[in-house]
């Protein structure tokens, strides 16, 4: 990845992680830790991975990304604005009566592939959208981002099953490592780790990234797609809150709006990292 | 009736996958390890490219229908209604039912009629479950005829549709070469003028024959047959309902929930008469012959004739 792309992609997941800020202020409510930690992931999928034109939201040959991990619909919200999928101002209302933005994703807002929130559900349909891809030999890849205590749900481990024994390699499942779940450390909840180990036993090509670096993201999607006969599992190891001080490797901050003091500093602290990319 | 042909409903729904999969190549076929009960083996046979086994993994399989649909597949999920209905209900409410996807779901062996496998495998429950979600079109058809016509409808319709099929052999009473399926519509099988018995699935046939001891008894009994549950046919009620003045609903599902709530929530709002209603009620199965299940729990022609007659006389 050269110098400017990933400045450039770093500018943008700053803007990403403002709207995130933005739209659970706004709210009074929502989950802005997870989202911060799956910003880089998701503005990397959507400014330079995945095929899709805001102009045409359903096409059909489009790459799918189903957020598995429902609650954190600020950051793919956002990621979609900045695409140019609906105006900016649409984060402003979200979880608002009568908003386009509803609490978790879903399937009815430009852009969102498929409705998610309860945990668990989300890497099935994102099979089943893989399986069809087979079915219908098209060239589209099926993205599924995935909380690390998400993965405690037992359909998750279905679904794992299912996709090794179709052979999805049309399937990335990313799961997003930042160990933290509403009721502590995932370690000290009911622990899900070893996860690579799991996946691996399940038949999946595992690899492991740096969810806040562009060059180890890139090289990470890049494995993924020379794999051939197998879904892929990346681990994203990430920090909850990422990008704003006060948040960082904060459970409390799992889903938790930030009241005016807290967004006024967040918002200086994002703004002052976004001046010095842009700078 | 020594002469009725009779058909369990789910091989109606294998023959008619099977049947089917050349007009409609998006037609796709999910099972859990049931192929060989739900009979969609015979769609896998004729198919094979087009069937995927789940495995013993329900949640899993109603997410892939979903996943299916949602890029322009028409998937058949295919178990057991305890399954379907019953561990799966929040993977349909969310994955399916949220975000109105164009998913059949194929529930074989619902009700007692399952017989000899006893109360985990009998769920009577299935209907009172899919009714709650919004926009769940709900079909239960009666018999053979029936049950293809409905599965062809089901395709022609863009929406999630959960279709009841049974164990049991059932009589064919519907003629193939007459009958026409139309969603949402009951069928007045029998015109009468002292009380309606309004049937669905398994029982419609035994509704039929309990309106012929009625009348022997000089009871005038109009027979309905609700094939949709939901959409439900509130015209048919409340024509039935002013009519007739007294309803018999009959299923072999719980009496919660079910075509007899179905019936009363119409009947309460637009034409209040007594609605007897004629099903399990609230309590679990257990292992038996089918036929002798449906005798024990009162779903049987002579009970249905006899409730009607009990009803007529508190007329």
């Amino acid at each position: 990845m050269d110098a400017t792309t990933r400045k450039q992609l770093q500018a943008t997941a700053c803007k990403v992680r403002m709207g995130v800020i933005e739209g659970t202020f706004n709210a009074k409510s929502g989950h802005p830790g997870g989202s911060m930690s799956i910003s880089d992931l998701l503005t990397y999928l959507y400014f330079a991975k995945m095929h899709v034109d805001p102009q045409n939201p359903d096409m059909a040959d489009r790459d799918r990304l189903v957020l598995s991990k429902g609650h954190c619909a600020p950051a793919l919200y956002s990621v979609l604005a900045q695409r140019g999928f609906f105006p900016y101002d649409e984060l402003k209302s979200l979880r608002h009566i009568g908003a386009m933005l509803q609490g978790h994703p879903c399937i009815h807002i430009p852009g969102v592939d498929m409705s998610s929130g309860s945990l668990g559900q989300g890497i099935s349909t994102a099979c089943g959208m893989a399986l069809a891809g087979k079915l219908d030999n098209a060239a589209y890849k099926v993205y599924a981002v995935l909380g690390d205590g998400e993965i405690e749900e037992g359909q998750v481990w279905e679904a794992a099953m299912f996709a090794a024994h179709y052979k999805l390699d049309n399937l990335i499942a990313i799961v997003d490592n930042n160990g933290l779940q509403i009721d502590g450390p995932i370690t000290e909840v009911c622990s899900p780790e070893p996860i690579t180990d799991k996946f691996a036993a399940f038949g999946w090509h595992v690899i492991t990234m740096d969810a806040h670096d562009f060059d180890s993201i890139d090289a990470a999607f890049n494995e993924a797609e020379t794999i051939v006969g197998k879904p892929v599992a990346i681990i994203q190891k990430s920090t909850k809150g990422k990008g704003v001080s006060f948040m960082e490797n904060q459970v409390g901050w799992h889903g938790k709006a930030p009241n005016k003091e807290e967004y006024d500093k967040a918002m200086a602290e994002l703004t002052a990292q976004l001046s010095e990319l842009e700078g | 009736m020594a002469d009725v042909i009779k058909k369990a409903t789910r091989e109606s729904y294998g023959e008619a996958l099977a049947a089917l999969a050349d007009k409609y190549p998006n037609l796709v076929v999910l099972d859990a390890d049931l192929a060989a009960a739900t009979k969609t083996g015979v769609f896998k046979k004729a198919c094979p490219e087009r069937f995927f086994d789940c495995g013993i993994a329900e949640a899993n399989m109603m997410g892939v229908a979903a996943g299916l649909a949602a890029s322009g597949k028409i998937p058949f999920a295919s178990t057991f209604a305890m399954f379907a209905a019953g561990r799966a209900y929040e993977i349909v409410r969310n994955s399916i039912g949220y975000p109105h996807l164009n998913v059949k779901i194929g529930a074989t062996h619902a009700g007692i009629s399952v017989g000899e496998d006893g109360a985990t495998h009998q769920c009577n429950e299935d209907i009172a479950l899919m009714r709650t979600i919004p926009g769940m079109t709900i079909i239960n058809p009666a018999d053979d005829v029936e049950a293809k016509a409905a599965i062809e409808a089901a395709i022609n319709f863009d929406g999630p549709v959960y279709l009841r099929f049974g164990r049991l052999a059932a009589p064919i009473f519907n003629d193939a070469g007459t009958y026409k399926f139309e969603l949402g519509k009951g069928i007045i099988l029998r015109e009468g003028k002292d009380v309606t018995i309004i049937a669905s699935g398994l029982m419609v046939s035994e509704a039929v024959e309990a309106a012929k001891q009625l009348e022997s008894d000089g009871i005038d009994a109009r027979v309905i047959n609700i094939h949709t549950i939901k959409p439900i046919d509130k015209d048919i009620i409340v024509k039935a309902a002013s009519e007739t003045g007294l309803i018999v609903t009959v299923e072999e599902h719980s009496v919660i929930g079910g075509l007899g709530s179905a019936v009363a929530d119409v009947v309460t709002e637009s034409k209040p008469v007594p609605v007897v209603k004629i099903g399990v009620n609230d309590e679990y199965g257990h292992s038996g012959p089918a036929a002798e299940l449906l005798k024990e729990f009162g779903l049987c022609a002579d009970n249905i004739a006899a409730t009607v007659k009990k009803a007529m006389a508190n007329k």
